[in-house]
């Protein structure tokens, strides 16, 4: 018992401060592509998840990339197409609807680069922990839902809670049942063979409740597709409030994704004429 | 010659109707049974005297050749120690209008699955079979759609149709409960059905459902060209990301008869070590959340989440995507990262140590841990476990050397130490875990001294060489995955099948419950640790 201790002492602190300090990935980290503008962009076949596609408009080539479907694989990124594409290291990308995470470029427009909803210039911290305690009391209680996953997210998921990330220290847990939870983050297509699982799941939710679609899969069905055996994405299922890309998404991008999700959670409860005061 | 002895006993067996040719690689024998009612007798035959193991069944809808016929590979492996490195696989032909073989599941306990899951997605009916219940399909799936049929469209969704619950195997009595968990479970893990029949605290009787995570991927892939069809492989199953890659990558290769160029091999055989690594940490840790030992999964997690960190470093990805690729790999390791390897695997391994000591000095810890689900010698043989769950129950297999591929099919490459322990609980499977970290430090160490420069990758043929087939097996952090891949005539993915270690392990799983009491179970299931994902494909 005492040499845990010591070993637990010996350790030290180890939790990251994400998200009141920036974290900044590896140099060979492969995030949000960074179209530029030129007929070198590459022909949508080139993308192994069908992230790209292209359309011609007043005789301009303008590609589109997806980044819900977007594997971050970097393949578009390599020869002949180095010049077109890079990988960027942006991984706050979560978004509350698709078209926000729909990049477009023309041959002969400027370099686009920023995607998502901009970073909030406040202290995200403090934010989150006020947005909780104001809506929810003093803290936001998440149910994890797989749908289908490659086990990835949910592995991801699982790093929330390690001593690194450790999302309770702002106010978020993962909780066994769906009664006791405020949302669910589901990871995975949404299968077959899980359909009415998840549908019923989420049901459990008591009202009001958030729907966070977490990595490539559970955004937009992802490199699995829609097919017989899946149903290409959780919004073709149940309606979802935020998406956050990535295969899977690193845990920062997560933890972005559900500060995200908490003013959704805010903007959803407006029209019913409750103003969110809770007692301290 | 052993060879010809093999050949001529099966053919005595078979009362000569056999035909054998090499393949599908140059070491291995494929035997075509002209009759099927021969298959129990040979199959037995292999596994009782010529000590082989059941690797994998795959099914091909071969109608719109002009055999115009379903067929069905048994493909065996030898277990015994020394054996060479091959593949025995017995091709037998099913009419489409009377597709049906004899179940070889009472014969081989390993082969039940495979043959549910053929009668569920090539509608192969294995006569005999103990077990009518579907496997992958669901309930209401239409029937008489047989999804990896080439006439199948798989991108069509079809209707639920209204259907009966599900009949689950219980045992019945006086005093016994049915406890049903899952699909959904409290924590954050995938989804399978549990379904207990216990008496008091003890478990009578454990019947597993999984293919929840059913995506129909081998269907996916079918049609697209082999490096398109590589990215899905990759992100069959998060945890085994690298050994899927490279099973594949190496099957792959096989048929375009191209070489990993050396620097290559050695960099995937550091990530493959890395994966076992991190994997077998984290499940060290995940252990010791079954027995409340909370000190322990915060120091897994904890060692978990710095090589993670590592992953992101040297591949751009947490779960080392993007690194390994068909021809070799997609990035070098230069100096630099090494360096951060090489600092961060001496800080796991005294962190893992220490880790260990403090579980194996816990005495409330190493009671919940010693005795608790077992699994017997015998019954790791019969449903042919794989990896951890086989060595600590006294198997010694490992496809590291008994299939040498990454790194291990190097003329130099160093010796591996393959670690064994008899007792077959899950101090045993946590004891396996930390004396194989401990090798695939070792082995990292010795694949980065034995770096040198050239170059990292081969360009493929495009297209690929038309209707050939590559096999490989590879050890991934649960055991030993079977990859069988064969390219149509214009070089495109034509069947691709995965038997992961999981696939097998799992009835063991079950098994192994039902020494334990209900309480138990989520440490004798975090013992074994197993993927849903790439079980459910």
């Amino acid at each position: 018992m005492l040499r845990i201790l010591l070993n637990a002492l010996r350790t030290g602190v180890v939790t990251t401060h994400y998200p009141e300090e920036p974290s900044v990935p590896p140099e060979r980290f492969r995030g949000a592509p960074v179209l530029r503008a030129g007929s070198a962009l590459p022909p949508p076949a080139v993308c192994p998840a069908g992230a790209l596609s292209e359309h011609r408009d007043d005789g301009h080539r303008r590609v589109n990339l997806d980044i819900a479907r977007c594997m971050f694989c970097g393949r578009c990124a390599e020869e002949p197409w180095t010049g077109a594409v890079t990988m960027g290291r942006e991984f706050e990308l979560a978004a509350r609807t698709r078209s926000d995470l729909q990049i477009e470029v023309a041959a002969d427009e400027a370099e686009v680069a920023a995607i998502g909803p901009a970073r909030d210039p406040q202290a995200a911290t403090a934010y989150a922990a006020s947005e909780i305690r104001r809506v929810l009391g003093r803290s936001l209680h998440l149910r994890h839902l797989d749908a289908g996953s490659c086990n990835a997210c949910d592995w991801e998921l699982t790093a929330l809670l390690n001593p690194v990330y450790d999302v309770r220290r702002l106010g978020i847990d993962f909780v066994a049942s769906p009664r006791h939870a405020d949302g669910v983050m589901v990871t995975g297509p949404v299968t077959r063979n899980l359909e009415t699982a998840v549908r019923r799941t989420v049901e459990a939710v008591p009202e009001p409740r958030i729907v966070i679609a977490v990595g490539a899969c559970a955004a937009s069905g992802g490199i699995v597709g829609e097919g017989y055996a899946s149903a290409g994405g959780v919004d073709k299922v149940l309606p979802v409030d935020v998406y956050i890309p990535g295969c899977p998404p690193r845990p920062e991008a997560i933890i972005f994704g559900i500060l995200v999700a908490l003013g959704r959670l805010d903007a959803r409860r407006l029209p019913q004429g409750v103003t969110g005061r809770h007692r301290d | 010659m052993a060879d010809s002895n093999l050949i001529d006993a099966l053919r005595s067996v078979a009362a000569g109707s056999v035909d054998t040719e090499p393949g599908p690689r140059l070491a291995d024998i494929t035997l075509r049974l002209e009759r099927a009612s021969d298959l129990r007798a040979l199959a037995a035959a292999l596994i009782a005297q010529h000590s082989m193991a059941l690797a994998t069944i795959v099914a091909t809808d071969e109608r719109a050749t002009p055999a115009g016929d379903l067929k069905v590979r048994y493909v065996f492996e030898p277990t015994s120690a020394g054996a060479p490195d091959r593949f025995l696989t017995c091709l037998v032909c099913v009419d489409a209008n009377d597709a049906q073989l004899p179940s070889l599941t009472t014969v081989i306990p390993a082969a039940n699955w495979h043959e549910r899951e053929m009668r569920d997605l090539f509608g192969i009916v294995p006569v005999g079979h103990p077990d009518p219940r579907a496997l992958v399909v669901h309930d209401g799936w239409p029937q008489g759609n047989f999804p990896l049929r080439k006439d199948f469209d798989g991108s069509r969704r079809l209707p639920v149709e209204s259907a009966e619950e599900f009949p689950h195997l219980v045992a019945e009595g006086e005093g016994v409960f049915e406890i049903p968990v899952g699909p959904i479970h409290a924590g954050i893990i995938e989804p399978g059905h549990f379904r207990f029949s216990s008496v008091g605290e003890t478990v009578l009787h454990l019947d597993a459902r999984l293919f929840y995570t059913h995506r129909g991927l081998e269907k996916r892939m079918e049609g697209r060209s082999p490096l398109d069809a590589f990215y899905v492989v990759e992100r069959i199953c998060g945890a085994c990301s690298v050994a899927h890659a490279l099973g594949y990558c190496e099957a792959l290769e096989q048929i375009a008869g191209v070489d990993a160029p050396p620097r290559s091999r050695l960099i995937r055989g550091i990530a493959l070590e890395l994966e076992r690594l991190y994997n077998h940490v984290g499940d060290i840790g995940n252990v010791c959340a079954g027995a409340a030992f909370h000190y322990g999964t915060a120091t897994g997690a904890r060692l978990k989440e710095r090589l993670q960190q590592v992953n992101e470093q040297l591949s751009g990805n947490r779960f080392l995507r993007g690194l390994v690729f068909p021809g070799g790999v997609r990035l070098d390791l230069p100096v630099g990262l090494l360096g951060v390897l090489t600092s961060t695997l001496e800080d796991t391994l005294a962190g893992l140590n220490s880790l260990m000591g403090r579980i194996e000095s816990n005495p409330s810890v190493v009671d919940r841990f010693d005795g608790t689900g077992m699994l017997t010698h015998k019954a790791a043989l019969d449903l042919a476990v794989a990896g951890v769950a086989a060595r600590a129950s006294g198997v010694n297999r490992d496809a590291r050397r008994d299939h040498p591929h990454g790194a291990f099919a190097s003329p130099d490459a160093p010796a591996l130490h393959v670690v064994t322990l008899a007792d077959g609980d899950a101090m045993a499977r946590v004891r396996v875990r930390h004396l194989e970290a401990q090798e695939s430090i070792r082995l990292i160490g010795e694949f980065v001294r034995r770096l040198e420069p050239g170059p990292l990758r081969f360009a493929l043929p495009e297209p690929l060489p038309g209707g050939r087939i590559g096999i490989s097996a590879i050890e991934s952090a649960r055991g030993e995955a079977v990859h069988w891949l064969r390219t149509d005539a214009l070089g495109r993915v034509d069947r691709y099948h995965l038997r992961s270690p999981s696939y097998h392990n799992w009835p063991a799983v079950a098994l192994a419950a039902e020494t334990a009491i209900v309480p138990d179970f989520p440490l004798v299931n975090k013992s074994f640790e197993l993927c849903y994902s790439c079980t459910d494909r």
